[in-house]
């Protein structure tokens, strides 16, 4: 079975993150891992590996050069190979030009099963999970906390806003797992030394046959018009508790017509 | 006037809140005209006149119940492709977005997701959106077709402007199910006493101080006694303390009510993520160095088994 998994590098999300003058994410300004969520969909290609199919699992993720980082930690948790998309065109691309170079990749690759985090610590639409399904033409099974991979489907249970579903696709299928799903487990320093040696192959914008102007700030759909930080929130009256902390949070709560 | 689509939540035809509150934004911009899926039409359709929704177009068939959100894209991309909106508006949950980001694809429109306000421009909706767990503020808008835009709970409060809809039944073509995630079953969660947590005006949140499942009896009294939702950190779900249902943050619910308190949590980024935007914030905890207390309005240090439930003596005795 061949999985893809396919993740993103992304500013470290405890950092003071802040926006380029173009109101894409900065990049430039603090360090970037590989997005947290995406671990979750690592760990859930191992566990299917682990399990007794016979898989082979690679890597796929777009961006700079750097993001060759988020690429190498998941090969240090184990998997096969890996795939980093870079051209400058790509820069400023939407959700829909982000899953156009992510689809193409893996159509080229060939897959049998696409696994993806819930959302980028970054972005944090969710979408590109049901994009990618959209574009590849299968079942998207997504949002998933229990994966079940057997007998050429994929099962999972989905917890949505006001009901619990389970959901099944047949394979090909594009999965996505939330941070529910399992534990990710640390790389080994056997795992980061052997991640070192796994291959990794670069594309650009050509190798997947996708003109420049579909993707990249001029392919983009929607356009950031402002970005602004919001002011900090006034720092309020804190007191320490004398025995009457419950009393004095009372009174405010009545004066502000909460109780 | 311009059509305005609007996605329906509901539970077996009862209209969830948010909907209410897309109807009102909707009518910012235009006309609505609310998309029902399901076999329950008639008992939503009062409801979705009352705030304003001129149509209702009823999409009720097999397909709706057995597959997962292509149906929805289906029923929406035709819709539109016939109708021509002015813009579509979902809810921002994972159904809602996923359909959201498939129909922008199908229609090659612009997708905006998670708007907490929407504004007409003169080139079509503006939206305000919170970025990087809520310390940004970002507006946006579509550049290309009909802007497909999802919009959080409580980005407005909902108004009435009753109208008698227009109903009209859609028979819409279905993709092949091959292509699409099968529904093996749905089980709606149960609803207690307390309000939804993404609906409530207050919401009383326990983390990692609570310390124990047992002692999230004393976050639920001070809810009771405030008429709040109940919430939880991450750390206080990971520990099996509370129902993931519960659970406020990033990867949770992203909540924004009129007051939020959080009791025994430290205010770590995934939680901030998920409470920043709330009105007011009230923080107790024993750390007088925990992040929370810099968001908030009001804070106690001290022991929270100590001034929960003297608060909740003191409110009830100024009631008495």
């Amino acid at each position: 079975m061949k999985i893809v998994v396919c993740v993103k590098h992304v500013p470290d999300a405890t950092a003071d993150r802040t926006f380029t003058e173009e109101g894409s994410t900065d990049r430039e300004s603090v360090d970037s891992l590989l997005s947290e969520l995406d671990e979750y969909a690592v760990e859930q290609a191992l566990r299917i590996a682990e399990s007794g199919v016979d898989a082979e699992i690679s890597y796929l993720t777009v961006g700079p050069d750097d993001a060759k980082d988020a690429l190498r930690k998941a090969l240090a948790m184990g998997g096969d190979s890996a795939t980093h998309v870079s051209d400058e065109d790509i820069e400023g691309s939407d959700a829909f030009g982000t899953s156009l170079v992510l689809a193409r990749a893996i159509e080229r690759h060939g897959f049998d099963l696409v696994l993806c985090g819930m959302a980028s610590t970054d972005g944090t639409m969710g979408v590109v999970p049901a994009l990618l399904a959209e574009r590849l033409g299968v079942p998207a099974v997504t949002h998933i906390e229990e994966l079940t991979v057997e007998d050429g489907t994929v099962t999972g249970r989905r917890e949505g806003d006001s009901a619990t579903v389970r959901v099944q696709g047949s394979l090909p299928a594009v999965v996505s797992v939330t941070d529910r799903s399992g534990d990710a487990r640390y790389p080994s320093f056997k795992g980061i030394m052997a991640a070192k040696k796994k291959p990794m192959e670069t594309l650009d914008l050509a190798d997947l046959g996708i003109d420049a102007g579909q993707v990249g700030r001029a392919g983009a759909w929607s356009a950031v018009d402002t970005a602004t930080r919001r002011p900090p929130r006034s720092k309020g009256e804190i007191v320490t508790d004398d025995g009457t902390g419950g009393t004095g949070l009372a009174a405010f709560l009545t004066a502000k017509k909460f109780a | 006037m311009a059509e305005i689509l609007v996605l329906v939540d509901h539970t077996e035809g009862v209209v969830r809140k948010p909907t209410l509150e897309l109807l009102t934004l909707a009518r910012r911009l235009g006309e609505p005209s609310a998309v029902f899926l399901g076999h329950d039409a008639d008992s939503a359709t009062e409801a979705l006149g009352r705030y304003g929704a001129h149509k209702v177009y009823v999409v009720d068939a097999p397909e709706v119940d057995e597959l997962l959100v292509t149906p929805a894209v289906d029923a929406l991309t035709q819709i539109a492709g016939s109708t021509g909106p002015a813009a579509i508006l979902l809810p921002s949950n994972p159904d809602g977005k996923e359909t959201a980001a498939r129909v922008a694809l199908r229609l090659e429109s612009g997708l905006i997701t998670d708007a907490v306000d929407i504004t007409a421009g003169e080139d079509g909706p503006v939206t305000e959106q919170s970025a990087f767990a809520a310390t940004y503020q970002v507006t946006a808008h579509v550049t290309r077709g009909i802007p497909v835009i999802t919009v959080k709970p409580n980005a407005a409060a909902p108004e009435p402007a009753p109208v008698t809809p227009e109903v009209e039944k859609w028979d819409v073509t279905f993709g092949p199910a091959s292509a699409a995630a099968k529904v093996l079953s749905h089980s709606p969660r149960e609803r207690g006493d307390r309000p939804e947590l993404t609906e409530a005006d207050i919401v009383v949140s326990g983390g990692r101080g609570v310390n124990g499942a047992e002692n999230f009896a004393v976050i639920e009294r001070v809810a009771d006694t405030l008429g709040a939702a109940v919430g939880a950190s991450r750390a206080a779900v990971d520990a099996g303390w509370y129902p993931h249902s519960h659970q406020v943050g990033q990867t949770g619910t992203q909540v924004s009510p009129q007051l939020y308190l959080a009791a025994g949590i430290s205010g770590a980024i995934q939680h901030r993520a998920g409470m920043q935007t709330s009105k007011t914030i009230v923080a107790v905890n024993k750390d007088q160095d925990a992040p929370i207390f810099e968001l908030a309005d009001y804070g106690v240090v001290g022991d929270l088994f100590q001034v929960l439930p003297q608060l909740v003596e003191e409110i009830e005795r100024r009631r008495s």
